[in-house]
């Protein structure tokens, strides 16, 4: 029953075939025997989500009216806050902290009757591409444990390919829900900047910071991002407009007639042979469904990374000057007479790990007096030109797309003492965050060197998310067709080995 | 080329209130040598006619109507709090003693 889709799940429940007990239980068995091998969970709460799936299944012993993925369990990323749950960050300075409300996001999980099975592990603040940066450890990626399942959303990845959650939430500032998707082989979604509420999301850039969702399919992943999608007064940012037809669009995976452009910037040296096969095969499979191939140009794509490492350090530098110690989370240092400058000075440099460290004063540096206008202004700049670039390619395409990743999953620790070379794995994914529209990943198989799953990111226009639903859609079923089974069913199983 | 040196990181890290070791400051100071290189980039294309974003929405002052709704109570919101007196935050001292 774990190895359902979330849909097939909900059609089960629906059907009273099984209930909602019984499927939460099985998930939280499948973490029982997994969790030592992936540790995809900081937090698992057996007892809150059996409580939330008895009190679904009573209300559809009543006849209630549910929603679509009502009964039907959820992993949750350790950055959104959730009412008397444990929500750390990854981070020491937030532990045992318990927040007093629900995001906005967990709000619209609980109004949708999703159950929610605890909350994931993720890179410190969000900050990393290998969940190597949470405080509590790292995430192994399923298909292959020596191996990162991506960041910062590696727990949501991993718990999704494990079998232990068929859905996700994830957040994405620079490609923290793509990323980690591609290298497990599921499939993840960065909604148009706006179009999930950010309260209640603790911010790491607000500029560019989105909530969204992942699943195993690409059905899957719209039904969940209908949930937790549409206007939010308490986030001034929200976009006011309804939420795109994302359902409707991955039930018909249609894309004939569509034009799909392929960025020539994100390609080439420094992409895996690999990468390049899944990827070039895609496009023949996307043109055989009746899709028109065409190549475009974004030539200001490659000052991205760039000016992604000034701006993100920059807001996060302002946004996490909140962890103070004075209001709530770690206080270090409270001695009689010690000045509060001084507990602010011990508590941070214990409660933040070395990435959020070097991230912080590289984002002061960046707004100091003196350097403004040479790093955090001209990357402000970049952005606007990246922009302009999507602009333009999306007046000769309807939606661009590329590999999600240049590589595949690398080593646990094969990385972790060259952020310069960590920083380049989000090369493909950081130019959508910097104008703010959609992009997908979704599994394009596996590469031939090394047998490990390749993603296939899909940009679509702001508030046309659809777009990326009806071409994920479209291959997704010709892969299918293809391979004869999902692609997850070539991962390891995991079983206890006794 | 672009550098920051140890002193430099210190200065830096007092303004962001981050104590931190004779050890780290060296290996940041090392460390920003090669990053800053690498994101000095965008003053390749930076230019003067370039106007700057700094969000991707192009929104002005968004406001809600001003209507008093349900919100935390003085124990929910002091429910974090390292240290709490008489219904407040309890923080360390903030000004000198003279």
């Amino acid at each position: 029953m774990i190895r359902n889709t979330a849909a097939q799940m909900a059609a089960k429940l629906a059907s009273g075939e099984t209930t909602s007990v019984a499927l939460t239980q099985a998930h939280l068995d499948r973490i029982n025997s997994v969790e030592d091998k992936v540790h995809a969970f900081l937090f698992v709460d057996g007892k809150g989500a059996l409580e939330q799936a008895a009190s679904v299944d009573a209300k559809r012993a009543k006849g209630e009216k549910l929603s679509p993925l009502a009964g039907v369990p959820l992993a949750l990323k350790d950055v959104l806050a959730q009412k008397d749950k444990p929500t750390t960050c990854g981070s020491k300075i937030l532990e045992g902290w318990l927040p007093s409300y629900d995001s906005t996001v967990v709000a619209n999980l609980k109004k949708n009757d999703i159950v929610i099975l605890g909350k994931t592990n993720m890179d410190e603040f969000a900050m990393g591409s290998s969940t190597e940066n949470s405080a509590y450890g790292p995430t192994h990626n399923p298909w292959d444990l020596s191996r990162i399942p991506g960041g910062s959303g590696g727990g949501s990845s991993a718990a999704l390919a494990s079998f232990e959650a068929p859905l996700a939430i994830g957040t994405d500032t620079g490609g923290s829900i793509r990323q980690p998707a591609a290298v497990t082989g599921t499939v993840g979604v960065k909604p148009t900047y706006g179009g999930v509420s950010r309260y209640g999301l603790v911010a790491f850039s607000s500029s560019l910071d989105q909530a969204g969702p992942c699943a195993r399919t690409v059905l899957d992943t719209a039904l969940l991002h209908e949930a937790i999608a549409g206007y939010d007064p308490k986030d001034a940012t929200s976009i006011n407009a309804p939420v795109p037809l994302v359902v409707q669009a991955a039930k018909d995976g249609n894309v004939k007639g569509m034009k799909i452009g392929v960025v020539k910037e994100l390609n080439g040296d420094g992409y895996q042979p690999g990468v390049r096969a899944r990827f070039d095969e895609a496009l023949e499979l996307l043109a055989k469904a009746g899709a028109e191939i065409v190549e475009v140009s974004a030539p200001n794509f490659e000052y991205a990374l760039a000016a992604y490492y000034l701006i993100a350090p920059s807001e996060a530098s302002s946004n996490l000057a909140r962890f103070d110690a004075m209001r709530y989370g770690l206080r270090v240092g409270d001695v009689d007479g010690a000045s509060a400058e001084a507990v602010m000075n011990l508590t941070r440099e214990v409660g933040f790990g070395k990435e959020v460290k070097r991230r912080i004063i590289l984002g002061t540096y960046a707004l100091s007096s003196g350097y403004y206008d040479a790093y955090y202004g001209s990357a402000q700049k970049v952005r606007t030109l990246i922009t302009q670039d999507f602009t333009k390619a999306f007046t000769k395409a309807d939606v661009l797309v590329s590999p999600t990743c240049p590589t595949t999953a690398f080593k646990i620790g094969e990385k972790a003492n060259d952020p310069l070379a960590m920083y380049l794995n989000d090369i493909a994914t950081i130019p959508v965050n910097m104008a703010g529209i959609g992009g997908m990943s979704l599994p394009a198989g596996l590469a031939d060197e090394d047998g490990l799953p390749v993603g296939f990111q899909i940009m679509s226009p702001v508030m046309k998310d659809e777009r990326m639903y009806s071409v994920g859609a479209s291959l997704e079923a010709a892969l299918l067709s293809k391979w004869g089974a999902p692609l997850l069913d070539r991962a390891p199983t995991l079983e206890a080995s006794k | 080329m672009s550098s920051l040196s140890r002193d430099e990181v210190a200065k830096l890290a007092g303004l962001a209130r981050i104590e931190m070791s004779e050890e780290e400051l060296v290996s940041l100071s090392k460390e920003f040598t090669v990053i800053l290189d690498a994101v000095a980039r965008v003053q390749e294309v930076a230019s003067a006619d370039v106007a700057p974003t700094s969000h991707p929405l192009s929104l002005r002052n968004v406001f809600r109507p001003d209507v008093v709704v349900p919100s935390l109570s003085p124990e929910q919101a002091l429910s974090g709090a390292p240290a709490q007196e008489e219904q407040r935050f309890r923080v360390p001292q903030i000004l000198g003693e003279e």
